[in-house]
């Protein structure tokens, strides 16, 4: 919402600096985005009198003009504009001034004459887009005096944020009510140049009520039926004949411009000053056009068309409200009017909606047919029911003092029932309660009274009347935040107070987390977050029904692929050595968690990480280069997040043998570890990936186990492993038969080539014995590795490697 | 007896030599003493079996002790002296040391951690809640109005009619109060999404952190105390806090919390945009439906909610200009920030 400084001094009666605006304003709820200083940038320009107009020698369409512009003796003046006059007043720039957009004026020579300043039009001070002739001025200060003493476009636009809860600070008034209550003032509105001889003193006539049932009646020979009371609770129409179209008085152009809004014509314009001065949209429109002469306020009907202000054809639904005469819509209410019935300059009589719509209807409307407007954006948020009389009634005098015509009947206003207004109790004692600082009687009285609640005692309550602008406050908690904001939150004191611990349990999911990631981050991976919505992934992922891209038109299954877009993206950085790891939730169709609702996914924690480039940092002892992950690296990493995160499963080899799986205890894949492809560049080496599902797993304390005191025996076999014959089963036998003296068993070496027949490799173990009790004797030992060795040759076909 | 025993002892002596000797020096030592044949030691070891038994052990004992301690000193030597010869005779200390790789948490992970490790001191549990919810959890339960402008600002993801990716962790708040009687003090960390640009100070996926205190006589004094508490160890300890009025459905009054910009302590910069003050968090006292929508009652318990963006807060703090840095994980961004982030 853009406000202008000088609007608001016109209804507070007094000067407002903007820092101090900009203060008081975010204090009372309503943060300030900006100030733009307005028209500050024609300090130079001065009034100047023409004194005597002569044709410019050489050119036909110049003039000299002998102009005071407050100096001792006149000066010489080109100028190119038709309009100006001898004994008329101009701004006028000297030689040496700074217009806006920084053009500095020189003494320069026009068509032979030298030229001293220039007198200006409305576009070149920026007020206006008017350029065919100069600014004529109708004032009766003296020539030399500055421009902006004399025109009052100096301005400042303060733009605020609105909350949705709050309508009535969409308008100048509610703003300066607040501003008022702040600081000490009373509002006034500014009164209309004209009004009083356009329509008397006291505003022009009051509305009349409408007949028996509120829903119908006439209104200067026009029909006004108001059908669908739901979509439009109130409607109320004049209708003012013989206007005439046209600019709008300078005053009320440059109102609008100093919000930023552009004139259109005085009409609208009028329309327009009333919607930004007190929130109430009007709409004014062209009474010949109308077909009956009759005002329908109805639903649509299904597939009615009707084309908008903006050129587009709009299909309505009976979801909307259409303002129609006896044979189809002119206006989409509350959003926007038609083309065929706007105001224009033949438009000689109108009629002036003033109305209330429904918000959700709106909001409905609005959002059927993309179509926003500062009306909808209002009607949306609620419109002051009760002050909609006086709007409309200020909206007839302005009209008719900047436009012309005559109201020849009072306005009409159909309520079919009329709202009362809120009244709620507060419990002094409650205030207390929340805001944790006692709050006297008579203050809560005097904070709610000065922004126009009407407060009286009941018993140990106060009943408070709610006043119209103010829908957002319907229980007594909304009044007491009424009275921390009116008091001030600083004036609430920073005063830590005992509290009592709570009852809820640190979530396990977030410790288990925490776990992993930190272990993850140990590992040498730095965390990753990726977007959890991308393509697809599989043929379980949810469909977002609305995304923003087809590229992130899905919920992840994995986190895999997202992580190797993110090794893609340090790729293309050049960076070889990758690293990442993430902890993540992942989405998948499925019955929903207990106590969520139908339709709701699957979602669960998933652990992933990706490792590709050197297996360590590259060191000057070592010279050469360090070699590469491999599939290795990647099974140390698997088998550590798996313990983190599913401790429970079991690894075994992924069909197809490049990898592995997690199996869970009920037999599930839960993990996965293998290579991945990637878009790489050629130098980068091999990728690999791995991905677990976090699981909670109730962990027991870590049982002390006593540390060794006797030594123990060692013993390296080479093997000789036929084909198919894992270490996995080796190592099963091995241990099986050697009993639970063999303490330790470890693969340190794996052979093949010359000396081993092909298909057969050599894999060394280290074997090592211990007795927990006793030491061993060498020769026991010997004997146990004999036995196992012979199983291992019965059951696998594994013989010890003979020398040579 | 006595002469092997002293013989032994003047041997001792040469112990003090080994650590200067050059390799050639070494060599002649082990010759001298401990010579297969010739060695001064072996010679007094080889002459044990002619002792008296008490004898024998004395002079033995004391021999052996010496030929291990030599033993010992001459291999230490001989290692010192190989390293020398590898790197020419002397070390550079000051070439660089053997690294490891070296990983990290995010930056938003340490954030996140660091909030809620501040409002554990202050009492608070960490509770989590699911990203996909329904439009109960997200919005009517928290007092949303249904079809009201309020909810334009959480444009939701929706993944069937009713059901949608959660715009806020404030579900967690009603999930933690359904289920757990008051007293309830919780952070509740976790991924949120709203169909945002992904320009450089949005993302339609972002990390909230809110919180929620419930209890007998919790007022609006409580809320600014303990928030501007956690500005200050957040921030550090001669951050000012400001609150101003705010609108969330579901709180009443609402309050958004700014504190002094820390980069130019609140005399005006580029990243405060010249005010001094940084928005940090929006709060407020718990709305009664609310508190009456998880069946707390509402006359008897009051309670103020919190939230604020992790992201935002990192960015303030550590001078990033783009909230997309966070999600292109970029290695050479992650490892800026491998330490605890530091206040």
């Amino acid at each position: 919402m853009i406000l202008s400084r000088r609007w608001l001094e016109a209804m507070l009666g007094r000067a407002l600096d903007p820092r101090d605006l900009e203060h008081r304003l975010s204090m009372l709820g309503a943060p300030v985005e900006g100030v733009v200083p307005l028209h500050q940038d024609l300090g130079d320009v001065l009034i100047a009198e023409v004194l005597e107009v002569k044709k410019h020698p050489n050119a036909d369409r110049l003039s000299l003009c002998f102009v005071n512009a407050g100096a001792a003796s006149p000066v010489e003046v080109v100028c190119g504009a038709p309009n100006v006059q001898a004994g008329k007043k101009y701004p006028y720039a000297p030689v040496g001034a700074v217009l806006p957009g920084g053009l500095k004026l020189d003494r320069r020579k026009i068509r032979g004459i030298e030229s001293n300043g220039m007198l200006c039009s409305t576009k070149e001070l920026g007020l206006g887009d008017d350029h065919a002739g100069i600014m004529q001025l109708d004032t009766e200060a003296a020539p030399g005096v500055r421009f902006l003493d004399v025109v009052p476009v100096a301005d400042h636009q303060i733009v605020i944020e609105v909350t949705a809860n709050r309508p009535d600070l969409l308008c100048h008034k509610g703003v300066a009510r607040e501003l008022g209550a702040s600081l000490g003032a009373v509002v006034k509105l500014p009164e209309i140049p004209g009004g009083e001889a356009a329509v008397g003193p006291g505003g022009g006539p009051t509305v009349r009520r409408s007949g028996p049932d509120g829903a119908r009646g006439t209104v200067d020979g026009v029909e006004l039926r108001l059908e669908d009371a739901e979509g439009c609770p109130r409607y109320l129409a004049a209708v003012i004949r013989g206007v005439t179209v046209g600019e709008s008085p300078t005053w009320l152009a440059q109102r609008l411009r100093s919000i930023g809004q552009r004139p259109i014509n005085n009409v609208v314009d009028a329309t327009n000053y009333i919607l930004f001065e007190l929130n109430q949209p009007l709409h004014a429109f062209d009474l010949a056009k109308l077909r009956g002469p009759a005002v329908v306020i109805r639903r649509a009907r299904g597939g009615e068309k009707i084309v908008t202000l903006d050129g587009v054809t709009r299909t309505l639904t009976p979801e909307m409200t259409a303002i129609c005469d006896v044979e189809r819509p002119t206006i989409v209410a509350g959003v926007m009017g038609s083309a065929e019935s706007e105001v224009s300059a033949t438009t000689t009589d109108i009629v002036l909606e003033c109305a209330y719509f429904q918000p959700t209807r709106i909001r409905r409307t609005r959002r059927a047919l993309e179509l926003s407007s500062e009306s909808s954006y209002r009607f949306e948020r609620g419109i002051d029911m009760a002050a909609m009389p006086d709007a409309l009634r200020r909206a007839i005098e302005l009209i008719i003092a900047v436009a012309g015509g005559e109201l020849r009947e009072p306005p009409l206003d159909l309520w079919p029932v009329p709202v009362e207004e809120r009244t709620i109790f507060l419990r002094p004692a409650r205030v207390e309660l929340l805001l944790g600082m006692p709050v006297a009687r008579p203050e809560i009285e005097q904070l709610l009274s000065s922004i126009g609640f009407f407060v009286a005692p009941k018993d140990a309550r106060l009943a408070v009347q709610v006043p119209g602008w103010r829908p957002d406050v319907t229980r007594e908690v909304d009044l007491i935040e009424e009275i921390a904001r009116l008091k001030g939150y600083d004036a609430f004191p920073d005063e830590l107070r005992p509290y009592r611990p709570g009852t809820v349990p640190d979530a396990p999911l977030e410790r288990a987390t925490a776990r992993v990631r930190g272990e993850l981050a140990q590992a040498g991976f730095y965390e990753a977050r990726t977007f959890p919505l991308g393509p697809a992934d599989g043929p379980d992922s949810i469909p977002v029904l609305n995304p923003m891209s087809a590229e992130e038109g899905h919920l992840r299954t994995r986190l895999l692929p997202g992580l190797v877009r993110r090794v893609e993206h340090n790729w293309s950085g050049r960076t070889r050595d990758i690293r990442l790891f993430e902890v993540g939730t992942v989405f998948r169709l499925g019955k929903g968690e207990e106590g969520s609702g139908k339709g709701v996914p699957d979602e669960w924690i998933s652990v992933a990480g990706v490792l590709t480039g050197a297996r360590r940092p590259p060191h000057w002892t070592e010279g050469a280069k360090v070699p590469d992950m491999d599939l290795w690296d990647l099974k140390y990493h698997f088998e550590l997040a798996v313990r983190l995160a599913h401790p429970s499963s079991r690894l075994r080899a992924a069909p197809g043998g490049r990898g592995w799986e997690a199996i869970g205890p009920d037999g599930a894949v839960v993990g996965w570890a293998g290579t991945l492809e990637g878009d790489a560049p050629v130098w980068a080496a091999p990728l690999f990936g791995f991905e677990v599902r976090l699981v909670l797993d109730e962990r027991a304390p870590v049982r002390y186990r006593p540390l060794p005191t006797t030594p123990a025996v060692e013993r390296d076999v080479a093997l000789v492993l036929p084909p198919g014959v894992t270490a996995e089963a080796v190592a099963g036998v091995l241990r099986r038969h050697a009993g639970p003296l063999l303490d330790s068993l470890a693969v340190f070496d794996e052979y093949r080539g010359p000396g081993i027949a092909a298909g057969y490799r050599s894999v060394g173990w280290r074997c090592s014995f211990r007795d927990p009790g006793r030491t061993l004797v060498e020769n026991e030992v010997d004997t146990i590795l004999a036995a196992a060795l012979q199983a291992l040759e019965a059951e696998l076909g594994v013989r010890r490697r003979t020398a040579g | 007896m006595r002469d092997l025993l002293a013989a032994v002892h003047a041997l001792r002596e040469r112990l003090g030599a080994i650590p200067q000797a050059d390799e050639r020096q070494l060599q002649d030592l082990k010759t001298e003493i401990l010579g297969r044949k010739a060695g001064a030691l072996t010679k007094i070891l080889g002459e044990l079996p002619a002792l008296e038994p008490a004898d024998r052990k004395a002079v033995g004992g004391a021999a052996n002790a010496l030929k291990r301690e030599l033993e010992e000193a001459i291999a230490a030597r001989e290692r010192a002296l190989a390293v020398a010869a590898r790197t020419g005779g002397s070390v550079d200390l000051t070439m660089p040391g053997r690294p490891a790789w070296r990983g990290g948490l995010h930056l938003v992970t340490q954030v996140v951690d660091e909030i809620c490790d501040i409002f554990r001191e202050m009492g608070f549990t960490r509770a989590v809640g699911p990203e996909a919810e329904t439009e109960w959890y997200n919005f009517g339960a928290l007092n949303f109005p249904k079809d009201h402008p309020a909810i334009d600002a959480q444009d939701s993801f929706y993944l069937s009619p009713g059901v949608l990716l959660r715009t806020h962790t404030s579900p967690v708040q009603v999930r933690t109060m359904e289920r757990y009687p008051p007293p309830i003090r919780v952070v509740s960390p976790g991924q949120c999404y709203r169909r945002d640009p992904f320009d450089p100070s949005h993302s339609p996926v972002f990390e909230q952190v809110e919180g929620l205190v419930v209890d007998e006589g919790v007022s609006f004094v409580d809320l600014k105390a303990t928030l501007s508490a956690f500005a200050r160890k957040c921030f550090g300890p001669h951050t000012a806090t400001r609150f101003s009025p705010s609108y969330f459905p579901f709180t009443e009054p609402s309050a958004d919390m700014q504190v002094t910009c820390s980069v130019c302590r609140g005399s005006g910069c580029p990243t405060c945009k010249q005010s001094g003050w940084i928005e940090i968090l929006g709060s407020g006292m718990v709305h009664p439906a609310v508190l009456e929508n998880c069946k707390i009652d509402s006359e008897r318990y009051t309670g103020f909610a919190f939230g604020m963006g992790p992201h935002r807060i990192a960015m303030v703090r550590h001078g990033i200009p783009d909230i997309r840095l966070f999600f292109e994980s970029d290695v050479r961004f992650l490892s800026q920030f491998t330490g605890r982030a530091a206040p």
